[in-house]
């Protein structure tokens, strides 16, 4: 695919200018259980100390309630919530929104630009993490090292909450 | 048997704390110590107890009870109610941050022997001169100060509630006590009248004692800054504790002062 499209005339032309980008991949597994409710799910990128280089993506309940928009069970969110979540004023623009179905979220970031900012060169972690009401809890984490010199695919395997995250980086 | 014997003598037991702590303690339990959303509300029990956290002894006083907001002001706790073996009360978190909710017992304990029966008697220090007929022997006064506390965050923690009040036995953190992580150490300051408590043990149990047969007993000592770290096994309810004692009093008919600090403290998985 990549390679077809930089063949095209246009794409060429804007090669140079185009930043180092960061396409992520989650995979929300189809559960067959009575009561299900879509996850709560967190995407972000973890520096070597475990703060926050990027929040990537937020899904969490829009709908109002007399608790409020959902935000009651951020927290349910652990490694999240202590990580960086709780610092967050909600909603942010291009990161928050309504939680997702199962299937693959494809999620695409491009160096320099909001949400993913500015990644200094280093050693990452890709964390995604997600919790389900009525349900359980999983962080599945991909590391990777930024920026890259040639496209790179990595992968780990979620086991009940999530399934495959992919994290596909091009220089 | 010991504790059947023991039962008696209930509350005064409760109240006679830490003389009593070996084999009750004394705790509060919230629901949640990290809260979030427009309008987050905890509810906490308290009581006195072998097994943690299981309310089946006494509960807890509640006029021992002062919650601390984040802004370092008094929060009233609301639907208090104490019952057979617990007491209850919920906590309305109107302030982002960390609240300290304390539990905290201060008076006189006398133990005399009068018309050759001993008896016991605890209150406050103003209350002492007419509490102990004249003519009565062996009688010995304590002074005692005695805290057991636990933490709720709504958001974002914060240090606001932890300002010491320079009395007694209490705790400083240093790794925030609503963030605690299974298999990481977590590190904490006791402190004695404002400064350093040097070379205290601290205990720390898991909950859920029910469902286990080793105690899991964990201690630590703390160093000549009064700090002291613990590394929990797994996630749960832990209750910590220190005791000590000494002979700094404040009424002048007691020899020895009883200090102890206890605290409730969630640990979550990684």
């Amino acid at each position: 695919m990549r390679r077809l499209l930089f063949s095209t005339p246009a794409l060429l032309l804007a090669t140079p200018a185009l930043a180092a980008d960061l396409d992520v991949t989650v995979q929300i597994p189809q559960l067959d259980v009575a009561e299900y409710h879509r996850p709560y799910t967190a995407v972000w990128i973890e520096r070597e100390d475990h703060g926050v280089a990027a929040q990537l993506a937020l899904w969490y309940a829009q709908k109002e309630s007399k608790e409020g928009a959902g935000t009651k069970w951020l927290p349910e969110l652990r490694q999240w919530w202590r990580r960086g979540g709780r610092d967050l004023q909600l909603p942010v623009d291009g990161v928050s929104g309504a939680t997702r179905p199962a299937g693959e979220q494809h999620l695409k970031f491009v160096q320099g630009k909001a949400p993913l900012g500015a990644l200094a060169p280093g050693k990452y972690t890709l964390v995604v993490e997600a919790a389900r009401e009525a349900g359980g809890r999983e962080v599945v984490r991909v590391p990777f090292e930024w920026p890259t010199t040639a496209h790179r695919e990595l992968a780990a395997q979620g086991s009940t909450e999530l399934g495959a995250v992919k994290l596909d980086l091009a220089p | 048997m010991i504790l059947r014997t023991l039962t008696r003598g209930a509350f005064a037991l409760v109240l006679a704390l830490p003389l009593a702590a070996p084999a009750h303690k004394l705790w509060m339990l919230p629901s949640a110590t990290n809260v979030a959303g427009p309008d987050p509300w905890v509810t906490v029990d308290a009581a006195a107890s072998d097994g943690l956290f299981y309310p089946d002894h006494v509960p807890a006083r509640l006029d021992w009870l002062t919650v601390t907001a984040p802004d370092g002001q008094t929060a009233k706790p609301e639907n208090a109610l104490t019952g057979k073996y617990r007491s209850t009360f919920d906590l309305h978190l109107t302030q982002p941050g960390t609240y300290k909710l304390a539990l905290v017992n201060q008076g006189v304990f006398a133990g005399y022997e009068w018309n050759g029966e001993k008896k016991r008697w605890r209150g406050d220090a103003a209350a002492l001169a007419g509490a102990i007929p004249a003519g009565a022997q062996h009688v010995e006064v304590s002074e005692m100060l005695n805290r057991v506390e636990t933490f709720v965050t709504n958001g974002k923690p914060s240090d606001g509630a932890f300002k010491p009040s320079g009395k007694g036995l209490e705790l400083v953190p240093v790794t925030r006590p609503t963030d605690l992580v299974a298999g990481e150490a977590a590190s904490f300051r006791l402190l004695l009248d404002g400064k350093p408590a040097a070379g205290l043990k601290v205990i720390a149990i898991a909950g859920a004692t029910r469902y286990r047969n080793a105690p899991e007993q964990q201690e630590a000592t703390t160093g000549a800054d009064g700090q002291f770290s613990l590394t929990w096994a797994h996630p749960g309810m832990y209750w910590i504790s220190a005791s000590t004692q000494d002979g700094k009093t404040s009424v002048k008919q007691a020899r020895q002062r009883r200090l102890s600090y206890a605290a409730t403290l969630e640990v979550l998985p990684e």
